[in-house]
């Protein structure tokens, strides 16, 4: 299909507490083309997390529109979104959020339960992706037997493993250190230019965000400017 | 997308495994209150299982004031001799002792026609007629016969904790004339000849303790009871007379007040095992708040969720289920065989295991119910931005 990935018109998240209302994101368009790598940036408590939750369908906006690969995804109703999230979106959290009772490959075989693989197909797509990011000596670990770093490989096996369109990651380094960090975005970079993914990362670190193709910067609840 | 359950089946007890101490404890309140249930069920089955065998068209007379007394022996004569009685015979308890005086054993003195009456008691072609043609004969069930090592022909020396002979021997000589069968009658009893008994013992000569009438019709059982009744009125003995199934009601009424309190007491178990497990699931679901959020995110519908916690809920009350249910089904079986003498239908009835599913599912569905909701109607971005 022709045109951008994401597509976002008028977006609008106001969160209420009582009578008050506090106003996050305000009428924000955004545009994002396939196979695009943008970092997002802005100060704590600027949207962000929100806007993120806002794309992958996680929380609905107050008003506007976002489309993705030409679904409205706001017309969808609540199975349906998370059919479409199970199929289009990976995310990767700041505290990676892996099921601890499981092994990473369990982790990374989680979402192709919802898929209609069979056992071994399931497996040798874990372990393809466990492969991918460099922990295929680790599939039986379970996270607390893993290092941040690694467990952060995990959860970005876990993304990828159903192949979808759009990444998106929220402060994905933001509790590594330079090295563990920098390997993640090896990985990042890898999955942009050779696997052609389009990926969202929010992060406040400017060194992270130097690795992606462009940096938005979110202030007062609006993309203010643009380098990249 | 529906998500197929076998889907979530890795993902079952996750929670339950993290915390084993607090799922053991779960799993063995459910299994107390199993293993309580399955016990009872089996105590009333024993009890209970004489009403069901008691047949409608028997009568059973007694002395009004008191069994134990009996009522002369000219009544039985006299019983049955009312037109709406087919036959009678009569019964009296013997007291029987054999080898060990602690055990008592169940020995009766019959008439000759108890064997008409009762005749589920099968005995195999000969049996009556070598025990009538025999005054010391004695008819005994197949389970005392094998507890004993009992054979047909042997004489063994009957004891009685009430009665004593004349002749001032300490037993009686009784010979084995036939040992019969039955799929639901006691299989432990005795049965010696009234003459036999009658003419040897030092007191209670020529009194009967029960008189069994059968009908010739059995719609005339309220008649021919008030009938036989009346025939006794103002005497110096009186009779009460009821059908057969209504005096094993009775007998298993005075047990139901003592199976109320028990089924009191198990009910009390079994809601203070919901609250365990209720507990228990809320815990498990309050703690993995974003691991079910991350569920969400992944793509697994609210229902899924929902699935996945009632089906960890019935997990858990059908693991405490099947251990309580099958320690109750060992228990009954070993204690069965020591007591079956005195209850010889101590087991679980088939009713009761199908009743134990029900609840087994019913207490998953209860325990579960709240939190399975909760964590349906959980929002993904409170629920991770909380974590
Ligand atoms: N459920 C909510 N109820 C009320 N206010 C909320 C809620 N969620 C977020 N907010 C507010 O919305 C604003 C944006 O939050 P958001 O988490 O998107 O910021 P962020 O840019 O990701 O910040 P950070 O860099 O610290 O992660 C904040 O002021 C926050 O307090
Ligand atoms: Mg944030």
């Amino acid at each position: 299909m022709d045109g951008p990935l994401v597509e976002v018109r008028g977006l609008t998240k106001e969160y209420r507490r009582g009578d008050e209302v506090v106003p996050v994101l305000a009428g924000l368009d955004l545009s994002i083309a396939r196979g695009d790598y943008v970092a997002l940036m802005g100060p704590s408590g600027s949207g962000k997390s929100t806007l993120l939750n806002l794309l992958g369908g996680l929380d609905q906006p107050t008003a506007g529109e976002i489309r993705i690969d030409g679904v409205s995804i706001g017309e969808l109703g609540s199975n349906e979104l998370a059919a479409w999230r199970a199929r289009s979106v990976g995310f990767i959290f700041q505290m990676y959020n892996l099921l601890p009772v499981l092994t990473a490959e369990q982790n990374v075989e989680l979402p192709l339960l919802l898929t209609s693989l069979s056992k071994p197909e399931r497996l040798a797509r874990a372990r393809a992706a466990l492969a991918l990011v460099g922990l295929s000596d680790r599939a039986r670990h379970r996270p607390r037997e893993l290092s941040g770093g690694q467990e952060q490989r995990v959860g970005i096996a876990r993304a990828i493993v159903t192949d979808p369109l759009l990444l998106l990651c929220d402060e994905p380094t933001g509790d590594l250190d330079r090295k563990a960090g920098d390997a993640v975005l090896d990985l990042f970079d890898a999955l942009n230019r050779e696997a052609g993914k389009t990926i969202v990362m929010v992060t406040h670190d400017p060194r992270a965000a130097a690795r992606a193709r462009r940096i938005l910067h979110l202030e007062k609840g609006v993309l203010a400017r643009e380098e990249g | 997308m529906a998500v197929a359950p076998f889907a979530l089946l890795p993902l079952l007890g996750g929670s339950l495994r993290r915390h084993r101490l607090r799922l053991a404890f779960t799993i063995a309140s459910i299994l107390i209150a199993f293993l309580l249930f399955g016990l009872l069920a089996a105590v009333r089955n024993a009890l209970t299982a004489g009403v069901e065998v008691a047949g409608q068209d028997r009568l059973i007379t007694t002395n009004k004031v008191s069994i134990i007394q009996g009522m002369p022996r000219a009544y039985f004569t006299r019983i049955g001799s009312l037109a709406a009685v087919r036959r009678s015979a009569s019964l009296n308890w013997f007291g029987g002792i054999y080898q060990d005086p602690h055990v008592q054993l169940v020995v009766f003195a019959v008439s000759d026609a108890y064997f008409d009456i009762y005749r589920d008691l099968q005995l195999g072609p000969a049996g009556l007629a070598t025990w009538r043609a025999d005054r010391t004969g004695a008819i005994v069930g197949d389970g005392i016969a094998k507890r004993y090592g009992w054979k047909v022909g042997d004489t063994v020396p009957m004891k009685s904790n009430i009665y004593r002979r004349k002749d001032g021997a300490g037993a009686w000589p009784v010979k084995i004339t036939a040992i019969y069968h039955s799929e639901n009658q006691d299989p432990n009893t005795v049965f010696l000849h009234y003459a036999y008994y009658n003419e040897t013992v030092t007191f209670g000569v020529d009194s009967v303790g029960w008189v069994i009438s059968q009908l010739k019709d059995p719609t005339t059982v309220e008649t021919t009871s008030r009938a036989v009744d009346a025939m006794f009125a103002n005497s110096r003995t009186e009779t009460k007379t009821s059908t057969e199934k209504a005096v094993a009601q009775s007998f298993a009424n005075q047990i139901g007040n003592i199976g109320a309190i028990l089924t009191f007491v198990v009910s009390a178990v079994f809601f203070a095992m919901l609250l365990v497990t209720a507990n228990t699931m809320a815990q498990s679901v309050r703690e993995r708040t974003p691991e079910l959020a991350v569920l969400k995110t992944l793509g697994f519908t609210d229902n899924a969720v929902l699935t996945l916690v009632l089906a960890e809920s019935l997990l858990v009350t059908l693991v405490g289920g099947v251990l309580g249910l099958g320690t109750a089904t060992l228990a009954t079986a070993a204690l069965g065989a020591s007591l079956k003498s005195f209850l010889p239908f101590f087991q679980i009835p088939p009713l009761a295991y199908l009743q134990a599913a029900l609840y087994v599912l019913a207490l998953g569905v209860a325990a579960g119910v709240v939190p399975a909701v909760a964590a349906m109607r959980l929002q993904i971005v409170t629920a991770l931005r909380t974590s």
